[in-house]
């Protein structure tokens, strides 16, 4: 069972306990939130790789040199 | 002059899932946190989060620009907590920890609530992520309460440390 901790900032007390179960219950609701975000941010970031690969292609295939394409799109 | 005091300062004797702050005087204009931390998550780095008041809704809007010594990105989320930086992850290099520094403008306002922070995890290794975070509690509330939590359901291990600083303007 994991612990928290918390400091009264008017005491100074400090006090360390186990998580409640509805502690422990929001934490692995928290668990399942994030993940769920980091998969939509992870999917927006693969696609923008995704896009910015084919617009490189693209500009391979018009004739511009990889140093010409890394100027405009970066490295 | 502006002043600068540390209100609290706390040093994990054993392993904790959170570390919070409470009943935060409302005698400061700004807060600001100094995190040094290192997790259980068995990777080189994991996310850490804030929050205000206990609030677990889904009320922080946030941006984070992010490198890791091999890739840049930049993403934008809204949550029920703010990643304000990066945990040092178990698989990293021993003994390291990671920095965090967040700053809280206005905490006592009756407007939303901006934080931005910057963080560093740390690892004698190529990969090694760098943090900007942008982000705001949409909540009117004084902030009276504000907890650091190990965003992967891990803990945060013996020897990390937490301050809080309260800063008043002249």
């Amino acid at each position: 069972m994991s612990t928290v901790i918390e400091v009264n900032c008017a005491t100074g007390q400090v006090t360390e306990r186990e998580l409640t179960a509805e502690e422990n219950a929001q934490r692995e609701a928290d668990a399942v939130a994030a993940a769920e975000v980091q998969a939509a941010v992870d999917a927006e970031q693969a696609a923008k790789d995704a896009a910015r690969e084919s617009a490189v292609a693209k500009l391979a295939l018009l004739g511009l040199s990889d140093v010409e394409i890394a100027a405009l799109v970066g490295n | 002059m502006a002043t600068y005091e540390l209100i609290e300062t706390i040093t994990l004797g054993s392993n904790a899932a959170s570390v919070t702050f409470s009943d935060i005087p409302q005698t400061y204009t700004d807060l600001k946190i100094v995190i040094s931390v290192r997790s259980t998550y068995a990777s080189t780095s994991g996310i850490l989060w804030l929050r205000f008041n206990g609030d677990s809704g889904v009320n922080y809007p946030f941006r984070r620009l992010e490198g890791s010594g091999s890739a840049v990105s930049s993403n934008a989320a809204t949550a029920g907590q703010i990643g304000i930086g990066r945990t040092t992850g178990s698989t990293a290099t021993a003994n390291t920890f990671s920095n965090t520094e967040v700053y809280i403008p206005n905490y006592t306002g009756s407007t939303y609530k901006s934080v931005s922070s910057t963080a560093a995890s740390e690892n004698n290794a190529v990969a090694a992520q760098i943090t900007a975070t942008a982000g705001l509690w949409n909540n009117t509330s004084a902030i009276t309460s504000l907890s650091v939590l190990d965003g992967e359901s891990s803990n945060l291990v013996t020897n990390s440390s937490f301050s809080l600083y309260g800063i008043k303007k002249a």
